[in-house]
């Protein structure tokens, strides 16, 4: 690989052995190491890996696919329709996972499986059979599987449950490695399918199982799925190498490729950063190993278990940890801020909530088993009356008009936008005067949505809830009929109050957003002494502790020469920034409308 | 049913343990949730529950394991018709552990028409769904914070009322359905509603033990079960007889303990002090501190019995505080401590 022209870039070729290496294992045995997470994107590359898993595997192993958008009942077996109506009585349908038995069941664009099929996998995984409670049958079926998750994830965003990923051995990333360097591996099928039937006699020794224990501790890995599988894997590998008992080099192959990829933390805390710079020397493999062990014999020797295995580990760490520990939590943030974003756009169809009598079209689904369902205890009596009528009465099934049935969607959650308004100094009047008018508006257009609102108020020494929350649109008319305001400025008092009030609504199971209307300068302390030191101070810790109940919130600011005071706060809340100088009542409620 | 990781070869997990025990002593605490992160065993620790369970006495042929002791109102409808007409025949049972898979339909959960019957005879019969069959026993739903809404809201219904009314498709049937509900879940997969948080008796947070011998043990003993789960259970069976036998002394030990006025008091400060939801709380913190009592065969209740049961008790009843960013287990622990010194 050393050629002139590419010097500078990095040599993946050890990276590839190990993916190599993985695929072989897995191949040993696809059922204890619970599956592989490939991360690739589709092109020759992944094709010859897959080509080379599946040449390892022997014949008789079951190997099945599962299509991104499996429907349930393919995937855990239930009714199936065309045999029963053919029959006249239930024919229960094996599902996918039943049939990959003992085997592999690969699943294309595992970044984007639902959240349903990834928990009926991890089911599977964890129970080694598939419990099928649908459609008027109950079936317990062996479904003892490898996964093997192909992820197109092309960034950060878009990864493979993590649900599912813990319960794999193997996280293997292809995504730089070129085409030249995806060699033929030299592993032997022959050698799989013996490994395959010597891996019941591998004996694992308490010095390996400490080793492997350590250095999960020692990265950082905390679920203990991921020391069995390593456990597993180290067995495997000695099993793939002939051995009757777990060596170093086992326990160093199941650390690096097992352990490392899911390292939270690097072994050594005090040179993390320099580290961090460096391109880490490439991951060895056993044959590099032996090398490294000539380069360094005697301290080599002299190292427990333990430390050889952690380095081994060490090197295999993605070079870029600290950045995706970042990303990881940044993920986590953006995720769980936006939860209530993702149950408005997945109820946008709603929820199927049952279903009710009603004829397709429009929009409306039929609901083939339901129909049937209702049609089934007909049948004899139909019969009959065509007998009678003098008609064929052969007819398996007579579905009539009466029987659709059509799925029903429930509507999304009820909102409730709760106005928190700064009523105090000069500008009091005009910014009340147009929150009401938005309240106004909102509610009005409320009643098609069947949402509510509530208000609330901050001026002098704290805050007032001027209207509970609300769906009356006269209630809010009388309420909000006369609006005190002026005096000193309790920003924390406001933001404690909503957000209190947002909690009460959110454990009725509501959603709740909030409007925060504010030009972000307190001068009124949580105790509703004045001082704008302790005043500020104290709305940037409410804004805080606002931001730990991850509302949906909006921050606007309708001084006519907005500062930065607003925005710093809004960030604080974790809350969108909109300056609205000179706003009306129309261009707030459309704001609002905006954001739930 | 597959062979179950047995309860006494679970390495740590202390507190998951007793929830257990305690659930399993006195049903009417009202089940365990078990909240924490992904390859805790959590679902390993409630599976192994339905091994610890002694047998129930139930009415033969009765499909919904109706109790033969019970009133007119606790029975079923066929029991009804056979008690009027002649005595109630008894039999032993398992208490069952039900698990209600995800992507259970409703129908299955709640009971439909039976289409078998209907299909090959024309005849309309009911056929009993999940519920029904975890009467009297528990109702186990991992992953329990992705539970449909509506299944969600079909089990509130029941387990409130103890009795699952089905009128569908032209059917009318009403069975007692009284089971204790326990579920599993990773909290970063989503919240609970706060209705369904409340049906639970307790609630445990689940981590990782961080010691190596524990891990060492866990990784161990995990797979020379999975490599071969008969020869592994057997060789835990004395050990879980321990444990049954454990569980079958405090229930009858349970009614015998006494709970003083003390302890009452206690408890009360203890929910105040930490500002818990209704009543539910407070009953729950004194039945748990009574069955752990009975479990450790004490006769009475005592301030240690409350601060060991207290935070499973308590920990999910806590109101949001917005000011306190502290763990609600955190805000348990400190309460104990300022109201009982230490």
């Amino acid at each position: 690989m050393n050629d002139e022209n590419h010097v500078t870039l990095p040599d993946n070729s050890a990276r590839w052995d190990d993916a190599c290496l993985a695929a072989a294992l897995f191949a040993v045995d696809p059922v204890g190491s619970g599956g592989i997470a490939l991360r690739a994107l589709p092109g020759p590359v992944r094709e010859i890996w897959v080509e080379l898993l599946r040449e390892l595997l022997p014949d008789e192993v079951p190997f099945r696919r599962i299509p991104l958008h499996v429907a349930d009942g393919r995937l855990l077996g239930g009714l199936d329709l065309a045999a029963t109506l053919h029959a006249g009585r239930p024919v229960a349908e094996r599902g996918l996972l039943a049939e990959a038995d003992g085997g592999v069941v690969q699943l294309a664009m595992a970044e984007r499986v639902s959240r349903s099929t990834a928990a009926y996998l991890s089911a599977a995984l964890d129970n080694g059979e598939v419990q099928v409670e649908r459609d008027g049958i109950t079936a317990r079926t062996p479904a003892r599987i490898g996964v093997l998750a192909l992820d197109e994830g092309a960034n950060e965003e878009e990864q493979v449950p993590h649900t599912l990923v813990d319960r794999f051995a193997f996280v293997l990333d292809l995504g730089d490695i070129r085409l030249r360097e995806a060699v033929p591996s030299d592993i032997d099928p022959e050698q799989v399918a013996q490994a395959r039937r010597h891996l019941a006699a591998v004996t694992v020794d308490e010095s390996a199982l400490e080793a492997l224990c350590g250095t999960a501790l020692a990265l950082g890995v905390d679920s203990l799925r991921a020391s069995v599988a390593a456990f597993r894997v180290a067995r495997a590998s000695a099993a793939l190498n002939g051995r009757d008992q777990v060596a170093a080099e086992d326990v160093s192959a199941a650390a690096r490729l097992v352990l490392a990829p899911r390292a939270t933390r690097l072994p050594m805390p005090e040179q993390p950063e320099e580290e961090m710079q460096q391109e880490p020397p490439p991951p060895e493999d056993n044959q590099d190993e032996q090398q490294d062990q000539e380069q360094t014999p005697q301290q080599e020797m002299d190292k427990p278990l333990e430390e050889q295995v952690l380095e081994s580990a060490e090197a295999a760490i993605p070079p870029n940890l600290l950045a995706m520990l970042q990303m990881g939590a940044m993920r986590q943030r953006s995720k769980s801020s936006g939860k209530s974003g993702a149950i408005q756009s997945g109820s946008l169809r709603g929820r199927p909530a049952g279903t009710r009598r009603g004829e397709p079209g429009a929009g409306a689904r039929l609901n083939v088993i339901d129909t049937l369902r209702v049609a089934a205890p007909w049948q004899r009596l139909r019969r009959q009356e065509r007998a009678e009528q003098g008609k064929d009465s052969n007819v398996l099934v007579e579905v009539r008009r009466d029987d659709f049935r059509i799925t029903r969607y429930r509507q999304r959650s009820e909102t409730t936008t709760i106005f928190v308004v700064d009523a105090s100094g000069s500008a009091a009047l005009h910014r009340l005067a147009e929150a009401k008018g938005a309240v106004e508006l909102l509610l009005a257009d409320c009643y098609v949505r069947r949402d509510r609102v509530a208000m609330i108020a901050f001026r002098g020494p704290g805050a007032e809830i001027l209207l509970p929350p609300t769906r009356s649109l006269v209630r809010a008319k009388r309420s909000l009929a006369s609006l005190p305001g002026g005096g000193g400025t309790p920003l924390a008092a406001g933001i404690d109050a909503a957000a209190a009030l947002a909690d009460g609504v959110t454990r009725r199971g509501g959603t709740a957003v909030v409007i925060l209307l504010t030009d972000g300068r307190a001068n009124v302390n949580r105790d509703g002494i004045g001082g704008r030191g302790q005043a500020a101070e104290d709305a940037l810790a409410s804004a805080q502790a606002f931001r730990v109940a991850e509302l949906k919130a909006l921050v606007v600011d309708m001084s006519p020469r907005p500062r930065p005071d607003a925005e710093t706060l809004a960030q604080a809340m974790g809350a969108v920034y909109l300056p609205l100088p000179h706003a009306d009542a129309k261009a707030l409620s459309g704001a609002v409308q905006a954001v739930s | 049913m597959p062979l179950a990781f047995p309860f006494s070869a679970i390495v740590a997990q202390d507190e998951m343990k007793l929830a257990i025990l305690i659930a399993a002593t006195d049903q009417s605490i009202g089940g365990v949730l078990a909240f924490g992160d992904r390859g805790t065993g959590k679902s390993t620790a409630i599976r192994a529950l339905a091994a610890l369970l002694p047998a129930m006495r139930v009415v033969d042929r009765c499909q919904y394991n109706c109790d033969p002791e019970a009133p007119d109102s606790g029975l079923c409808e066929q029991c009804r018709e056979r008690k009027a007409t002649g005595k109630l025949k008894a039999r032993k049972a398992q208490v069952p552990v039900v698990d209600l898979p995800l992507g259970a339909t409703e129908d299955r959960v709640i009971g439909a028409l039976d289409l078998e019957k209907a299909l090959t005879r024309g005849e309309k019969a009911f056929e009993p769904g999940l519920l029904a069959r975890a009467h009297r026993g528990f109702l186990y739903i991992d992953e329990v914070n992705l539970l449909e809404d509506h299944l969600v809201d079909a089990l509130l219904d029941v387990a409130a009322s103890g009795e699952n009314v089905v009128e569908r498709e032209g059917l009318s049937v009403r069975h007692p359905a009284k089971f204790v509900l326990v579920g599993s879940g990773n909290p970063e997969e989503g919240e609970l509603r706060p209705q369904l948080l409340d049906r639970f008796g307790l609630s445990v947070e689940i981590s990782t033990p961080q010691d190596l011998k524990s891990r060492m043990k866990v990784v161990r003993l995990r797979d020379e079960f999975e490599r071969d789960p008969p020869a592994f259970v057997e060789k835990y069976k004395r050990k879980d007889g321990k444990v049954r036998r454990q569980i079958l002394n405090a229930k009858d030990r349970l009614p015998d303990v006494e709970v003083p006025d003390a302890a009452l008091e206690r408890a009360s400060e203890l929910c105040m002090k930490l500002g818990t939801d209704g009543l539910r709380g407070e009953l729950t913190l004194i039945r748990a501190a009574r069955a752990f009592a009975a479990l450790e065969g004490d006769d009475s209740v005592t301030d240690e019995h409350l601060k060991r049961v207290a935070p499973p008790a308590l920990r999910h009843r806590l109101r949001r505080n917005v000011l306190d960013d502290a763990g609600s287990t955190t805000r348990v622990e400190r309460a104990i401590e300022e109201l009982f010194g230490e």
